[in-house]
């Protein structure tokens, strides 16, 4: 049985922030559930995945082939009535964000819920845009946990408030949120729930054509103006203290308020307003807390989301409290916050000056050598990338040679002793930037791609390469998993979990199909062949593509492991 | 209790989630308030790999800069590179076998020497627990077994409030059966090596 399902309701388990998600999801009678895998989300459809190859659970769960294709299927599944969610990690909202702002229009039936997992300081990631800010954009309510209990509890408070408004609902945590671990009371799993549902037509709700959909916008704003009564009176919204310094905090920031305000013993000098129900803004309570303080300093990572919402909301009551945070140089907008430095800003403000930890001197260490991350021992992807640069250097080519590069654990490439990753921008983009560096230079241009990224965001592309008469060398390092976020099935893949059973898309013959000619399969290991069949591609003058297959060591002993246990 | 902060440090594929979810886990059945806080993705290949275990009822999962009580490092150049987080009050565990990164054994960076930095941690810090854990997990079976040896040495120190049973009782829980045994006596030689017992903090 599945660890999430080994405690009765009342009992406590440990969870990180992303297991808690999947109890909620239970809890609350999910019945279809899709993602495309990134850190720092993956547990949560990794969990999923396993949960619904139990029976007992009548859950549906899909790797989606992207974020795209995953808020879809959940969508549609919302549309016909069920409860839906789906994961991915902020980046993924991007691919997906054509589907949310319109998704917003038509709403759902079905309680939704769409989480996503955004990275401060870019632990495993190309950047670290906000998302909150999509709750803005597209218009839908939004909640952030602070601790695993939270969000458990918030996850199924979150499908009950999509059905009550029918909007899909956004549920956000950061890196620490989600790889938080901690203690979760488990509620009960409903015996009953619907797993198969029913879409009604109805073409001026679900299809938004300028007609209808200028209808359906005026809805979406109706209900968010709804879902502001629900924010001012949830109980994920709520004031902590008393005193003239009033703090205003959501997400991982709330914690380090909470043990700073214990720390300097300072109860009686703040009131604390703790955000769980961040999007729309409870305006009340904001007007309560700016009424009652005599200034309100507000602690959040990354955009000043909160802080221009109050500022707003000061504006409309006529209050003149005085805002810190960002704006006034009290907060970074960069990188996750540190619990010393919300510290050291609250005391600051409170006239304390808590003596700094001591430290040694530290001058008599010497200079320590980085560990930087590094492909694994014995990964395929060495090999491919030696063979392809021997090639290069045979071919008297490398010195003039761009690697436009690809999400991946090649990623790391970039680093030494490799050092062929040249240029990236997101998931699919190798494909999209090598025709641009081949119309706008005379450089050779080899990029590479993992097989999992090339189903997600490479074959329009390539079609596209196709299409153009681009003249690139795109190598495909088929690992036959998408293994960076820890070993997940993608269409292309033959390693996958016992009983997985979907359908196998050889990526030769997606790749053909895409209408390239020149295609090599090659095995890394048998390096003088690779080598050949590199420079062939690189010297055809055409656009080719080099399919380099080995499997994920890594992954491979891990499912020979659990074969043998 | 007392709130304390636990800090673990090692290099990817060492053991060190292992490590702090079983003292999270033996913390919780005990009813002592728990939080933690892991790194997964990307720094887990064969870069620095930090988590962190919070007891006594703090709600922050991290251990910022001077806020560790404890430090437990899977490795002496990690342990110099967490030192940032500690504090002279801080008592510090750790494995002295070096694991070379790429940037050492490539030529371009120096390891330091371990004498001379244990030399300093005993010098500057509450209290020091140093040893060969590699060869201890080796002499008792199996190189994976560090982290529990670390493990019991942190609770050897005595400024953990964990009782030894509880631990097992989360080791025979959490560890595959065919492990257990070796896990179990991995715990009580990290015991026995921790270098006398401590005063709470």
């Amino acid at each position: 049985m599945h660890f999430l399902l080994g405690k009765p309701p009342g009992d406590r388990l440990l969870l990180m922030g992303n297991e808690a998600i999947c109890r909620g999801a239970l809890e609350a009678g999910v019945a279809v559930a899709s993602a495309y895998p990134g850190t720092p989300s993956s547990e949560i459809s990794n969990n999923l995945f396993a949960l619904s190859q139990e029976a007992g659970n009548r859950l549906y769960f899909e790797f989606s082939v992207n974020e795209k294709v995953a808020m879809e299927v959940a969508a549609a599944a919302g549309a016909a009535g069920l409860r839906s969610l789906t994961c991915m990690k902020h980046v993924g909202l991007n691919v997906a964000s054509d589907v949310l702002l319109t998704l917003a229009y038509v709403g759902t039936e079905g309680g939704m819920v769409i989480v996503t997992a955004d990275d401060p300081a870019m632990h495993s990631s190309q950047n670290e845009q906000d998302n909150r800010l999509y709750a803005r954009f597209a218009n839908l309510p939004m909640l952030e946990p602070t601790t695993p209990q939270e969000a458990k509890d918030m996850t199924a408070a979150a499908f009950e408030i999509s059905e009550a408004l029918k909007l899909p609902v956004i549920l956000r945590t950061t890196t620490r949120t989600s790889h938080m671990r901690g203690p979760v009371t488990l509620g009960p799993i409903p015996a009953e729930k619907r797993t198969r549902g029913a879409f009604q037509a109805d073409y001026m709700r679900w299809i938004p054509v300028p007609l209808t959909a200028k209808i359906r916008h005026g809805i979406l704003l109706e209900q968010i103006e709804k879902g502001r009564d629900l924010a001012e009176a949830s109980p994920f919204n709520r004031i902590e203290g008393t005193g003239p310094l009033g703090i205003l905090a959501s997400g991982a920031a709330a914690c380090y308020v909470a043990d700073a305000i214990r720390e300097l013993g300072a109860e009686d000098e703040v009131t604390f307003l703790r955000l769980g129900f961040t999007f729309p803004p409870a305006r009340n309570l904001f007007r309560r807390l700016l009424a009652g303080t005599e200034r309100v300093l507000v602690v959040e990572e990354l955009e000043p989301f909160q802080e221009e919402a109050l500022r707003l909301v000061a504006q409309e009551a006529g209050l003149a409290t005085p805002i810190l945070g960002k704006g006034t140089g009290h907060f970074t907008r960069l990188n996750e916050y540190s619990p010393a430095e919300v510290t050291r800003v609250i005391a600051e403000l409170l006239g304390r000056d808590p003596a700094p930890p001591e430290q040694p001197d530290f001058s008599e260490l010497p200079e320590l050598p980085l560990r930087p991350p590094s492909l694994c021992p014995g990964c395929p992807h060495h090999a491919t990338f030696t063979a392809a640069r021997t090639a290069l250097e045979e071919l008297g080519l490398a010195e003039r040679t761009i690697y436009p590069a690809d999400i991946g654990c090649y990623t790391l490439a970039v680093l030494p002793p490799i050092q062929m990753s040249d240029y990236l921008l997101c998931m699919g983009s190798s494909i999209g930037t090598s025709a641009g560096f081949s119309v706008a230079t005379d450089q050779n241009v080899v990029a590479f791609i993992g097989d999992s990224t090339f189903f997600h965001a490479g074959i329009p592309s390539l079609i596209n390469a196709v299409h153009n008469r681009h003249r690139f060398c795109l190598v495909i390092l088929d690992n036959s998993t998408t293994a960076m976020t820890g070993h997940q099935p993608h269409p292309g893949a033959t390693l996958t979990p016992p009983g997985y059973d979907r359908a196998v898309v050889p990526i030769e013959r997606v790749v053909r199909a895409c209408g390239v000619d020149m295609v090599k399969r090659i095995d890394p290991y048998r390096t003088e062949e690779a080598v050949a069949a590199f420079k062939e591609a690189f010297t055809s003058g055409a656009l080719s593509v080099v399919i380099a297959e080995a499997p994920c060591l890594l992954y491979k002993k891990k499912l020979a492991g659990r074969a043998k246990a | 209790m007392k709130r304390l902060r636990v800090l673990f440090r090692g290099v990817g594929g060492q053991g060190t989630l292992l490590a702090s979810r079983l003292l999270g886990e033996a913390a919780m059945e005990q009813d002592i308030p728990v939080r933690m806080s892991e790194v997964h993705g990307m720094a887990q290949r064969g870069g620095v790999v930090e988590s962190a275990v919070l007891l006594g009822g703090l709600e922050s999962p991290l251990v910022a800069e001077g806020q560790a009580d404890v430090l437990v490092s899977f490795e002496p150049l990690e342990t110099l590179r967490a030192l940032p987080k500690c504090s002279r009050r801080t008592t510090i565990v750790t494995n002295t076998r070096p694991i070379l990164p790429y940037t050492v054994k490539s030529g371009q960076a120096a390891y330091p020497d371990v004498e001379a930095c244990l030399d300093f941690l005993r010098r500057n810090y509450r209290a020091c627990h140093a040893y060969d854990a590699e060869a201890e997990a080796e002499a008792i079976g199996s190189p994976k077994v560090v982290n529990v040896l670390l493990l019991g040495t942190l609770l050897g120190t005595g400024l953990v409030p964990l009782e030894p049973g509880h631990l097992r009782e989360t080791i025979r829980a959490l560890v595959k059966p065919r492990f257990v045994e070796l896990n179990l006596a991995a715990l009580d030689r990290g015991l026995a090596l921790a270098d006398g017992r401590e005063a709470p903090a």
